[in-house]
């Protein structure tokens, strides 16, 4: 499992950083999407990977009694990711908007507001 | 729980409310919008004052203050920590966004709806990436920091401000994903994200198992570099602070600044150079990778001629200089580094306040005049002044740029030269043993960069104000000469009072130079009892 998660990480990553590389704007907020997809996985995988844990103490545990660790799986990743996607969302949205107002001042959406000489 | 304590929260949950406030305020309204902004920037100078007070006073022990956030117990919950660097360094900000702001009151205040809504978060995401004692919650506030940014850059909308921006968000936005992966991989070797508790983890782990942890703190680090703009990683930033407008440029100054801090901060909390097995680690790619961007931004200053670009390499000369400080690795150092880390910020902050001002004496036929007069090599000055007497905005116009350039290429008297007196001062007296080889080409590059620095503003400076033929004094508001005035006149101050600031200085470097006083106060803070259990 952790050769096929970590190989999948790798290749979503791979991808982004190529797309980052291209000349369109398109391309590079896609590129950054699948990176900041990547990273996500990545925060995720590195609070171990647990099969059938919950991250909660359960509701039904008896009262008085203290919840085994080792029976679940570590929560801080979890929320941490959370908190990632939201922020990584919000300033993905604002760069495709700070994208459009380009295309719209420019006339080209090239990352350097203007197409290369031929 | 001190009362006192709760003054922690204030650099941040004021500007907050008071962005919330501005929010619905849309068209119209400026003289508000202003004095509420304006108030909360006052309100956030009197804390950074009390909270510098406080922590030098020996209010809290050791000069740390902690407070736990939602009273969660150190390691599991955030913990703000006000020690006398934060205070320091919100105490900087405080008199930066004062400046700032001062100077958008006439026009670029007015200009867009929510300029003063982002400012205020600006100013929220700086302050709390100084008091948080917490990797990712610093990651948070980054965001914060830079997503208000991101607007204010684009502030007064014009194509080369979206070209400028389309680059700063991109970069930025890569950075933070490599900020998430380190703080990810730190979480992964150490298991706490609590800086504190992470300096205590990491003091104790054997080496071989250090490998995950210090993958994490390079990628951390790449992040913060990129912010602060060392050699590789800074390419983004001169057409930045070129495009973007003055009050913006002025706060961007201090943003890379924050990177810097946080370096500075983990680096000595997890990686201290004198004691423990970890030390050293990353301290020679600090120091030469700081030299190599002393050299780049010193390039450029002689290579531009824009002044928006030459006030942004010389921050790239004064991020290279703090980043070699900092991994020079000696105690004596960091003070004087930060003495020159305030002067430098302020400094090149009121340059490019005064950039626009002095733009409006360079009428289009006065550059070209200029412009001739370099390609030509006109070197003979005219004999006499041509019969017209200076008016007094050029007479300020051109004190200001000269009091600015003192302080940047570190001339007597103001305080780039006493910072600089004095970082040689400790480089050339270094605790034990004679001065390695890296002292020597250090204090050549600082000395060489100073060279530059003098060279390209005097270029920059004749050109402007002895080949530009002024036809009519500019006009020059008020609210614009007051801030640069308060910049320059707190440079002053500085030089005046360098003697008591180094007292304070010194103490700061101290106080961060013993990590083990973080990890007994920060872990060691009792939660408040709380209300229910009381009963």
């Amino acid at each position: 499992m952790e050769a096929v998660i970590s190989l999948a990480i790798g290749i979503v990553f791979g991808a982004g950083i190529w797309l980052v590389l291209r000349p369109r704007s398109f391309q590079v907020l896609c590129g950054l999407m699948l990176m900041s997809y990547a990273v996500n996985l990545f925060i995720f995988v590195m609070g171990r990977l647990w099969i059938d844990r919950a991250p909660l103490i359960p509701s039904d545990l008896p009262a008085g009694s203290a919840p085994d660790p080792a029976a679940l799986a570590d929560p801080l990743p979890q929320a941490l990711v959370l908190t990632a996607i939201v922020i990584g969302f919000a300033t993905t949205a604002l760069y495709l908007v700070v994208m459009i107002g380009s295309r719209g001042l420019t006339g080209t959406d090239h990352v350097d507001g203007r197409e290369p000489e031929p | 729980m001190r009362a006192l304590d709760h003054l922690l929260l204030v650099p941040i949950l004021l500007p907050l409310l008071c962005g919330a406030v501005l929010t619905p305020l849309t068209q119209g309204w400026h003289r508000l919008k202003f004095a509420l902004g304006y108030a909360s920037v006052l309100g956030m100078l009197a804390t950074a004052l009390a909270l510098a007070a406080l922590a030098d006073g020996g209010y809290w022990r050791d000069g740390i203050g902690v407070y736990l956030a939602a009273n969660w117990a150190a390691p599991f919950g955030i913990a703000l920590v006000a020690d006398r660097l934060a205070a320091l360094m919100l105490l900087l900000t405080a008199l930066l966004g004062l400046a700032a702001l001062h100077f958008a009151r006439q026009r670029w205040g007015r200009i867009g709806v929510h300029f003063h809504t982002l400012f205020q978060f600006l100013l929220m995401g700086i302050n709390g990436a100084f008091l948080t004692h917490d990797l990712f919650n610093l990651f948070v506030f980054f965001e914060v920091m830079l997503a208000a940014s991101y607007g204010l850059v684009l502030h007064g909308y014009n194509a080369e401000r979206l070209r400028a921006s389309m680059q700063y968000i991109a970069v930025n936005l890569a950075a933070s994903l490599l900020f998430l992966l380190g703080a990810a991989l730190i979480y992964a070797a150490a298991g706490t994200l609590n800086m504190a508790d992470l300096a205590a983890r990491v003091a104790a782990m054997p080496p071989a198992d250090r490998g995950l942890l210090e993958l994490g703190a390079t990628v951390l680090a790449l992040a913060f570099l990129i912010k602060s703009a060392m050699w590789p990683l800074g390419f983004w930033l001169p057409t930045t602070y070129a495009a973007a407008s003055p009050p913006v440029a002025a706060m961007l100054v201090l943003m890379t600044k924050v990177g810097t801090y946080a370096i500075l901060r983990l680096w000595l909390l997890l990686f201290p150079a004198n004691d423990g097995s970890a030390a050293g680690f990353g301290y020679e790619a600090l120091l030469w990778g700081g030299m190599a961007t002393i050299v780049f931004g010193a390039a450029g200053m002689l290579s531009t001629d824009s002044a928006g670009r030459l006030a942004g390499y010389g921050a790239i000369v004064s991020s290279g200089t703090l980043l070699a400080v900092i991994g020079y690795g000696q105690a004596s150092l960091v003070a004087t580094g930060l003495y020159y880390l305030a002067g430098s910020t302020l400094a090149i902050a009121a340059f490019l306040l005064l950039i626009e001002l002095i733009e409006r004496i360079r009428t289009p036929r006065a550059a070209m005049l200029a412009l001739t007069m370099e390609v030509w090599a006109v070197e003979d000055k005219p004999d006499e002044p041509e019969g017209r007497g200076v008016p007094a905005a050029m007479a300020f116009l051109g004190l200001s740029f000269a009091a600015c350039a003192l302080v940047i290429a570190g001339l007597p008297p103001l305080s780039g030269f006493v910072a600089k007196f004095s970082l040689f001062h400790a480089l050339l007296n270094p605790p034990d043993g004679p001065i390695p080889a890296a002292g020597w080409a250090l204090m050549t590059l600082i000395l060489a960069a100073g060279l530059v620095a003098v060279l390209s503003m005097m270029r920059f400076g004749v050109r402007t104000f002895w080949a530009s033929r002024v036809d009519a004094p500019p006009r020059l508001q008020r609210s614009e000469v007051l801030p640069v005035v308060f910049l320059l006149g707190l440079t002053v101050v500085m030089t005046v009072e360098a003697g008591p600031i180094f007292g304070y200085l010194g103490r700061t470097s101290e106080g961060i130079h013993r990590p083990a006083d973080y990890i007994a106060r920060v872990l060691g803070q009792p939660p408040v009892a709380s209300a229910v259990e009381a009963k």
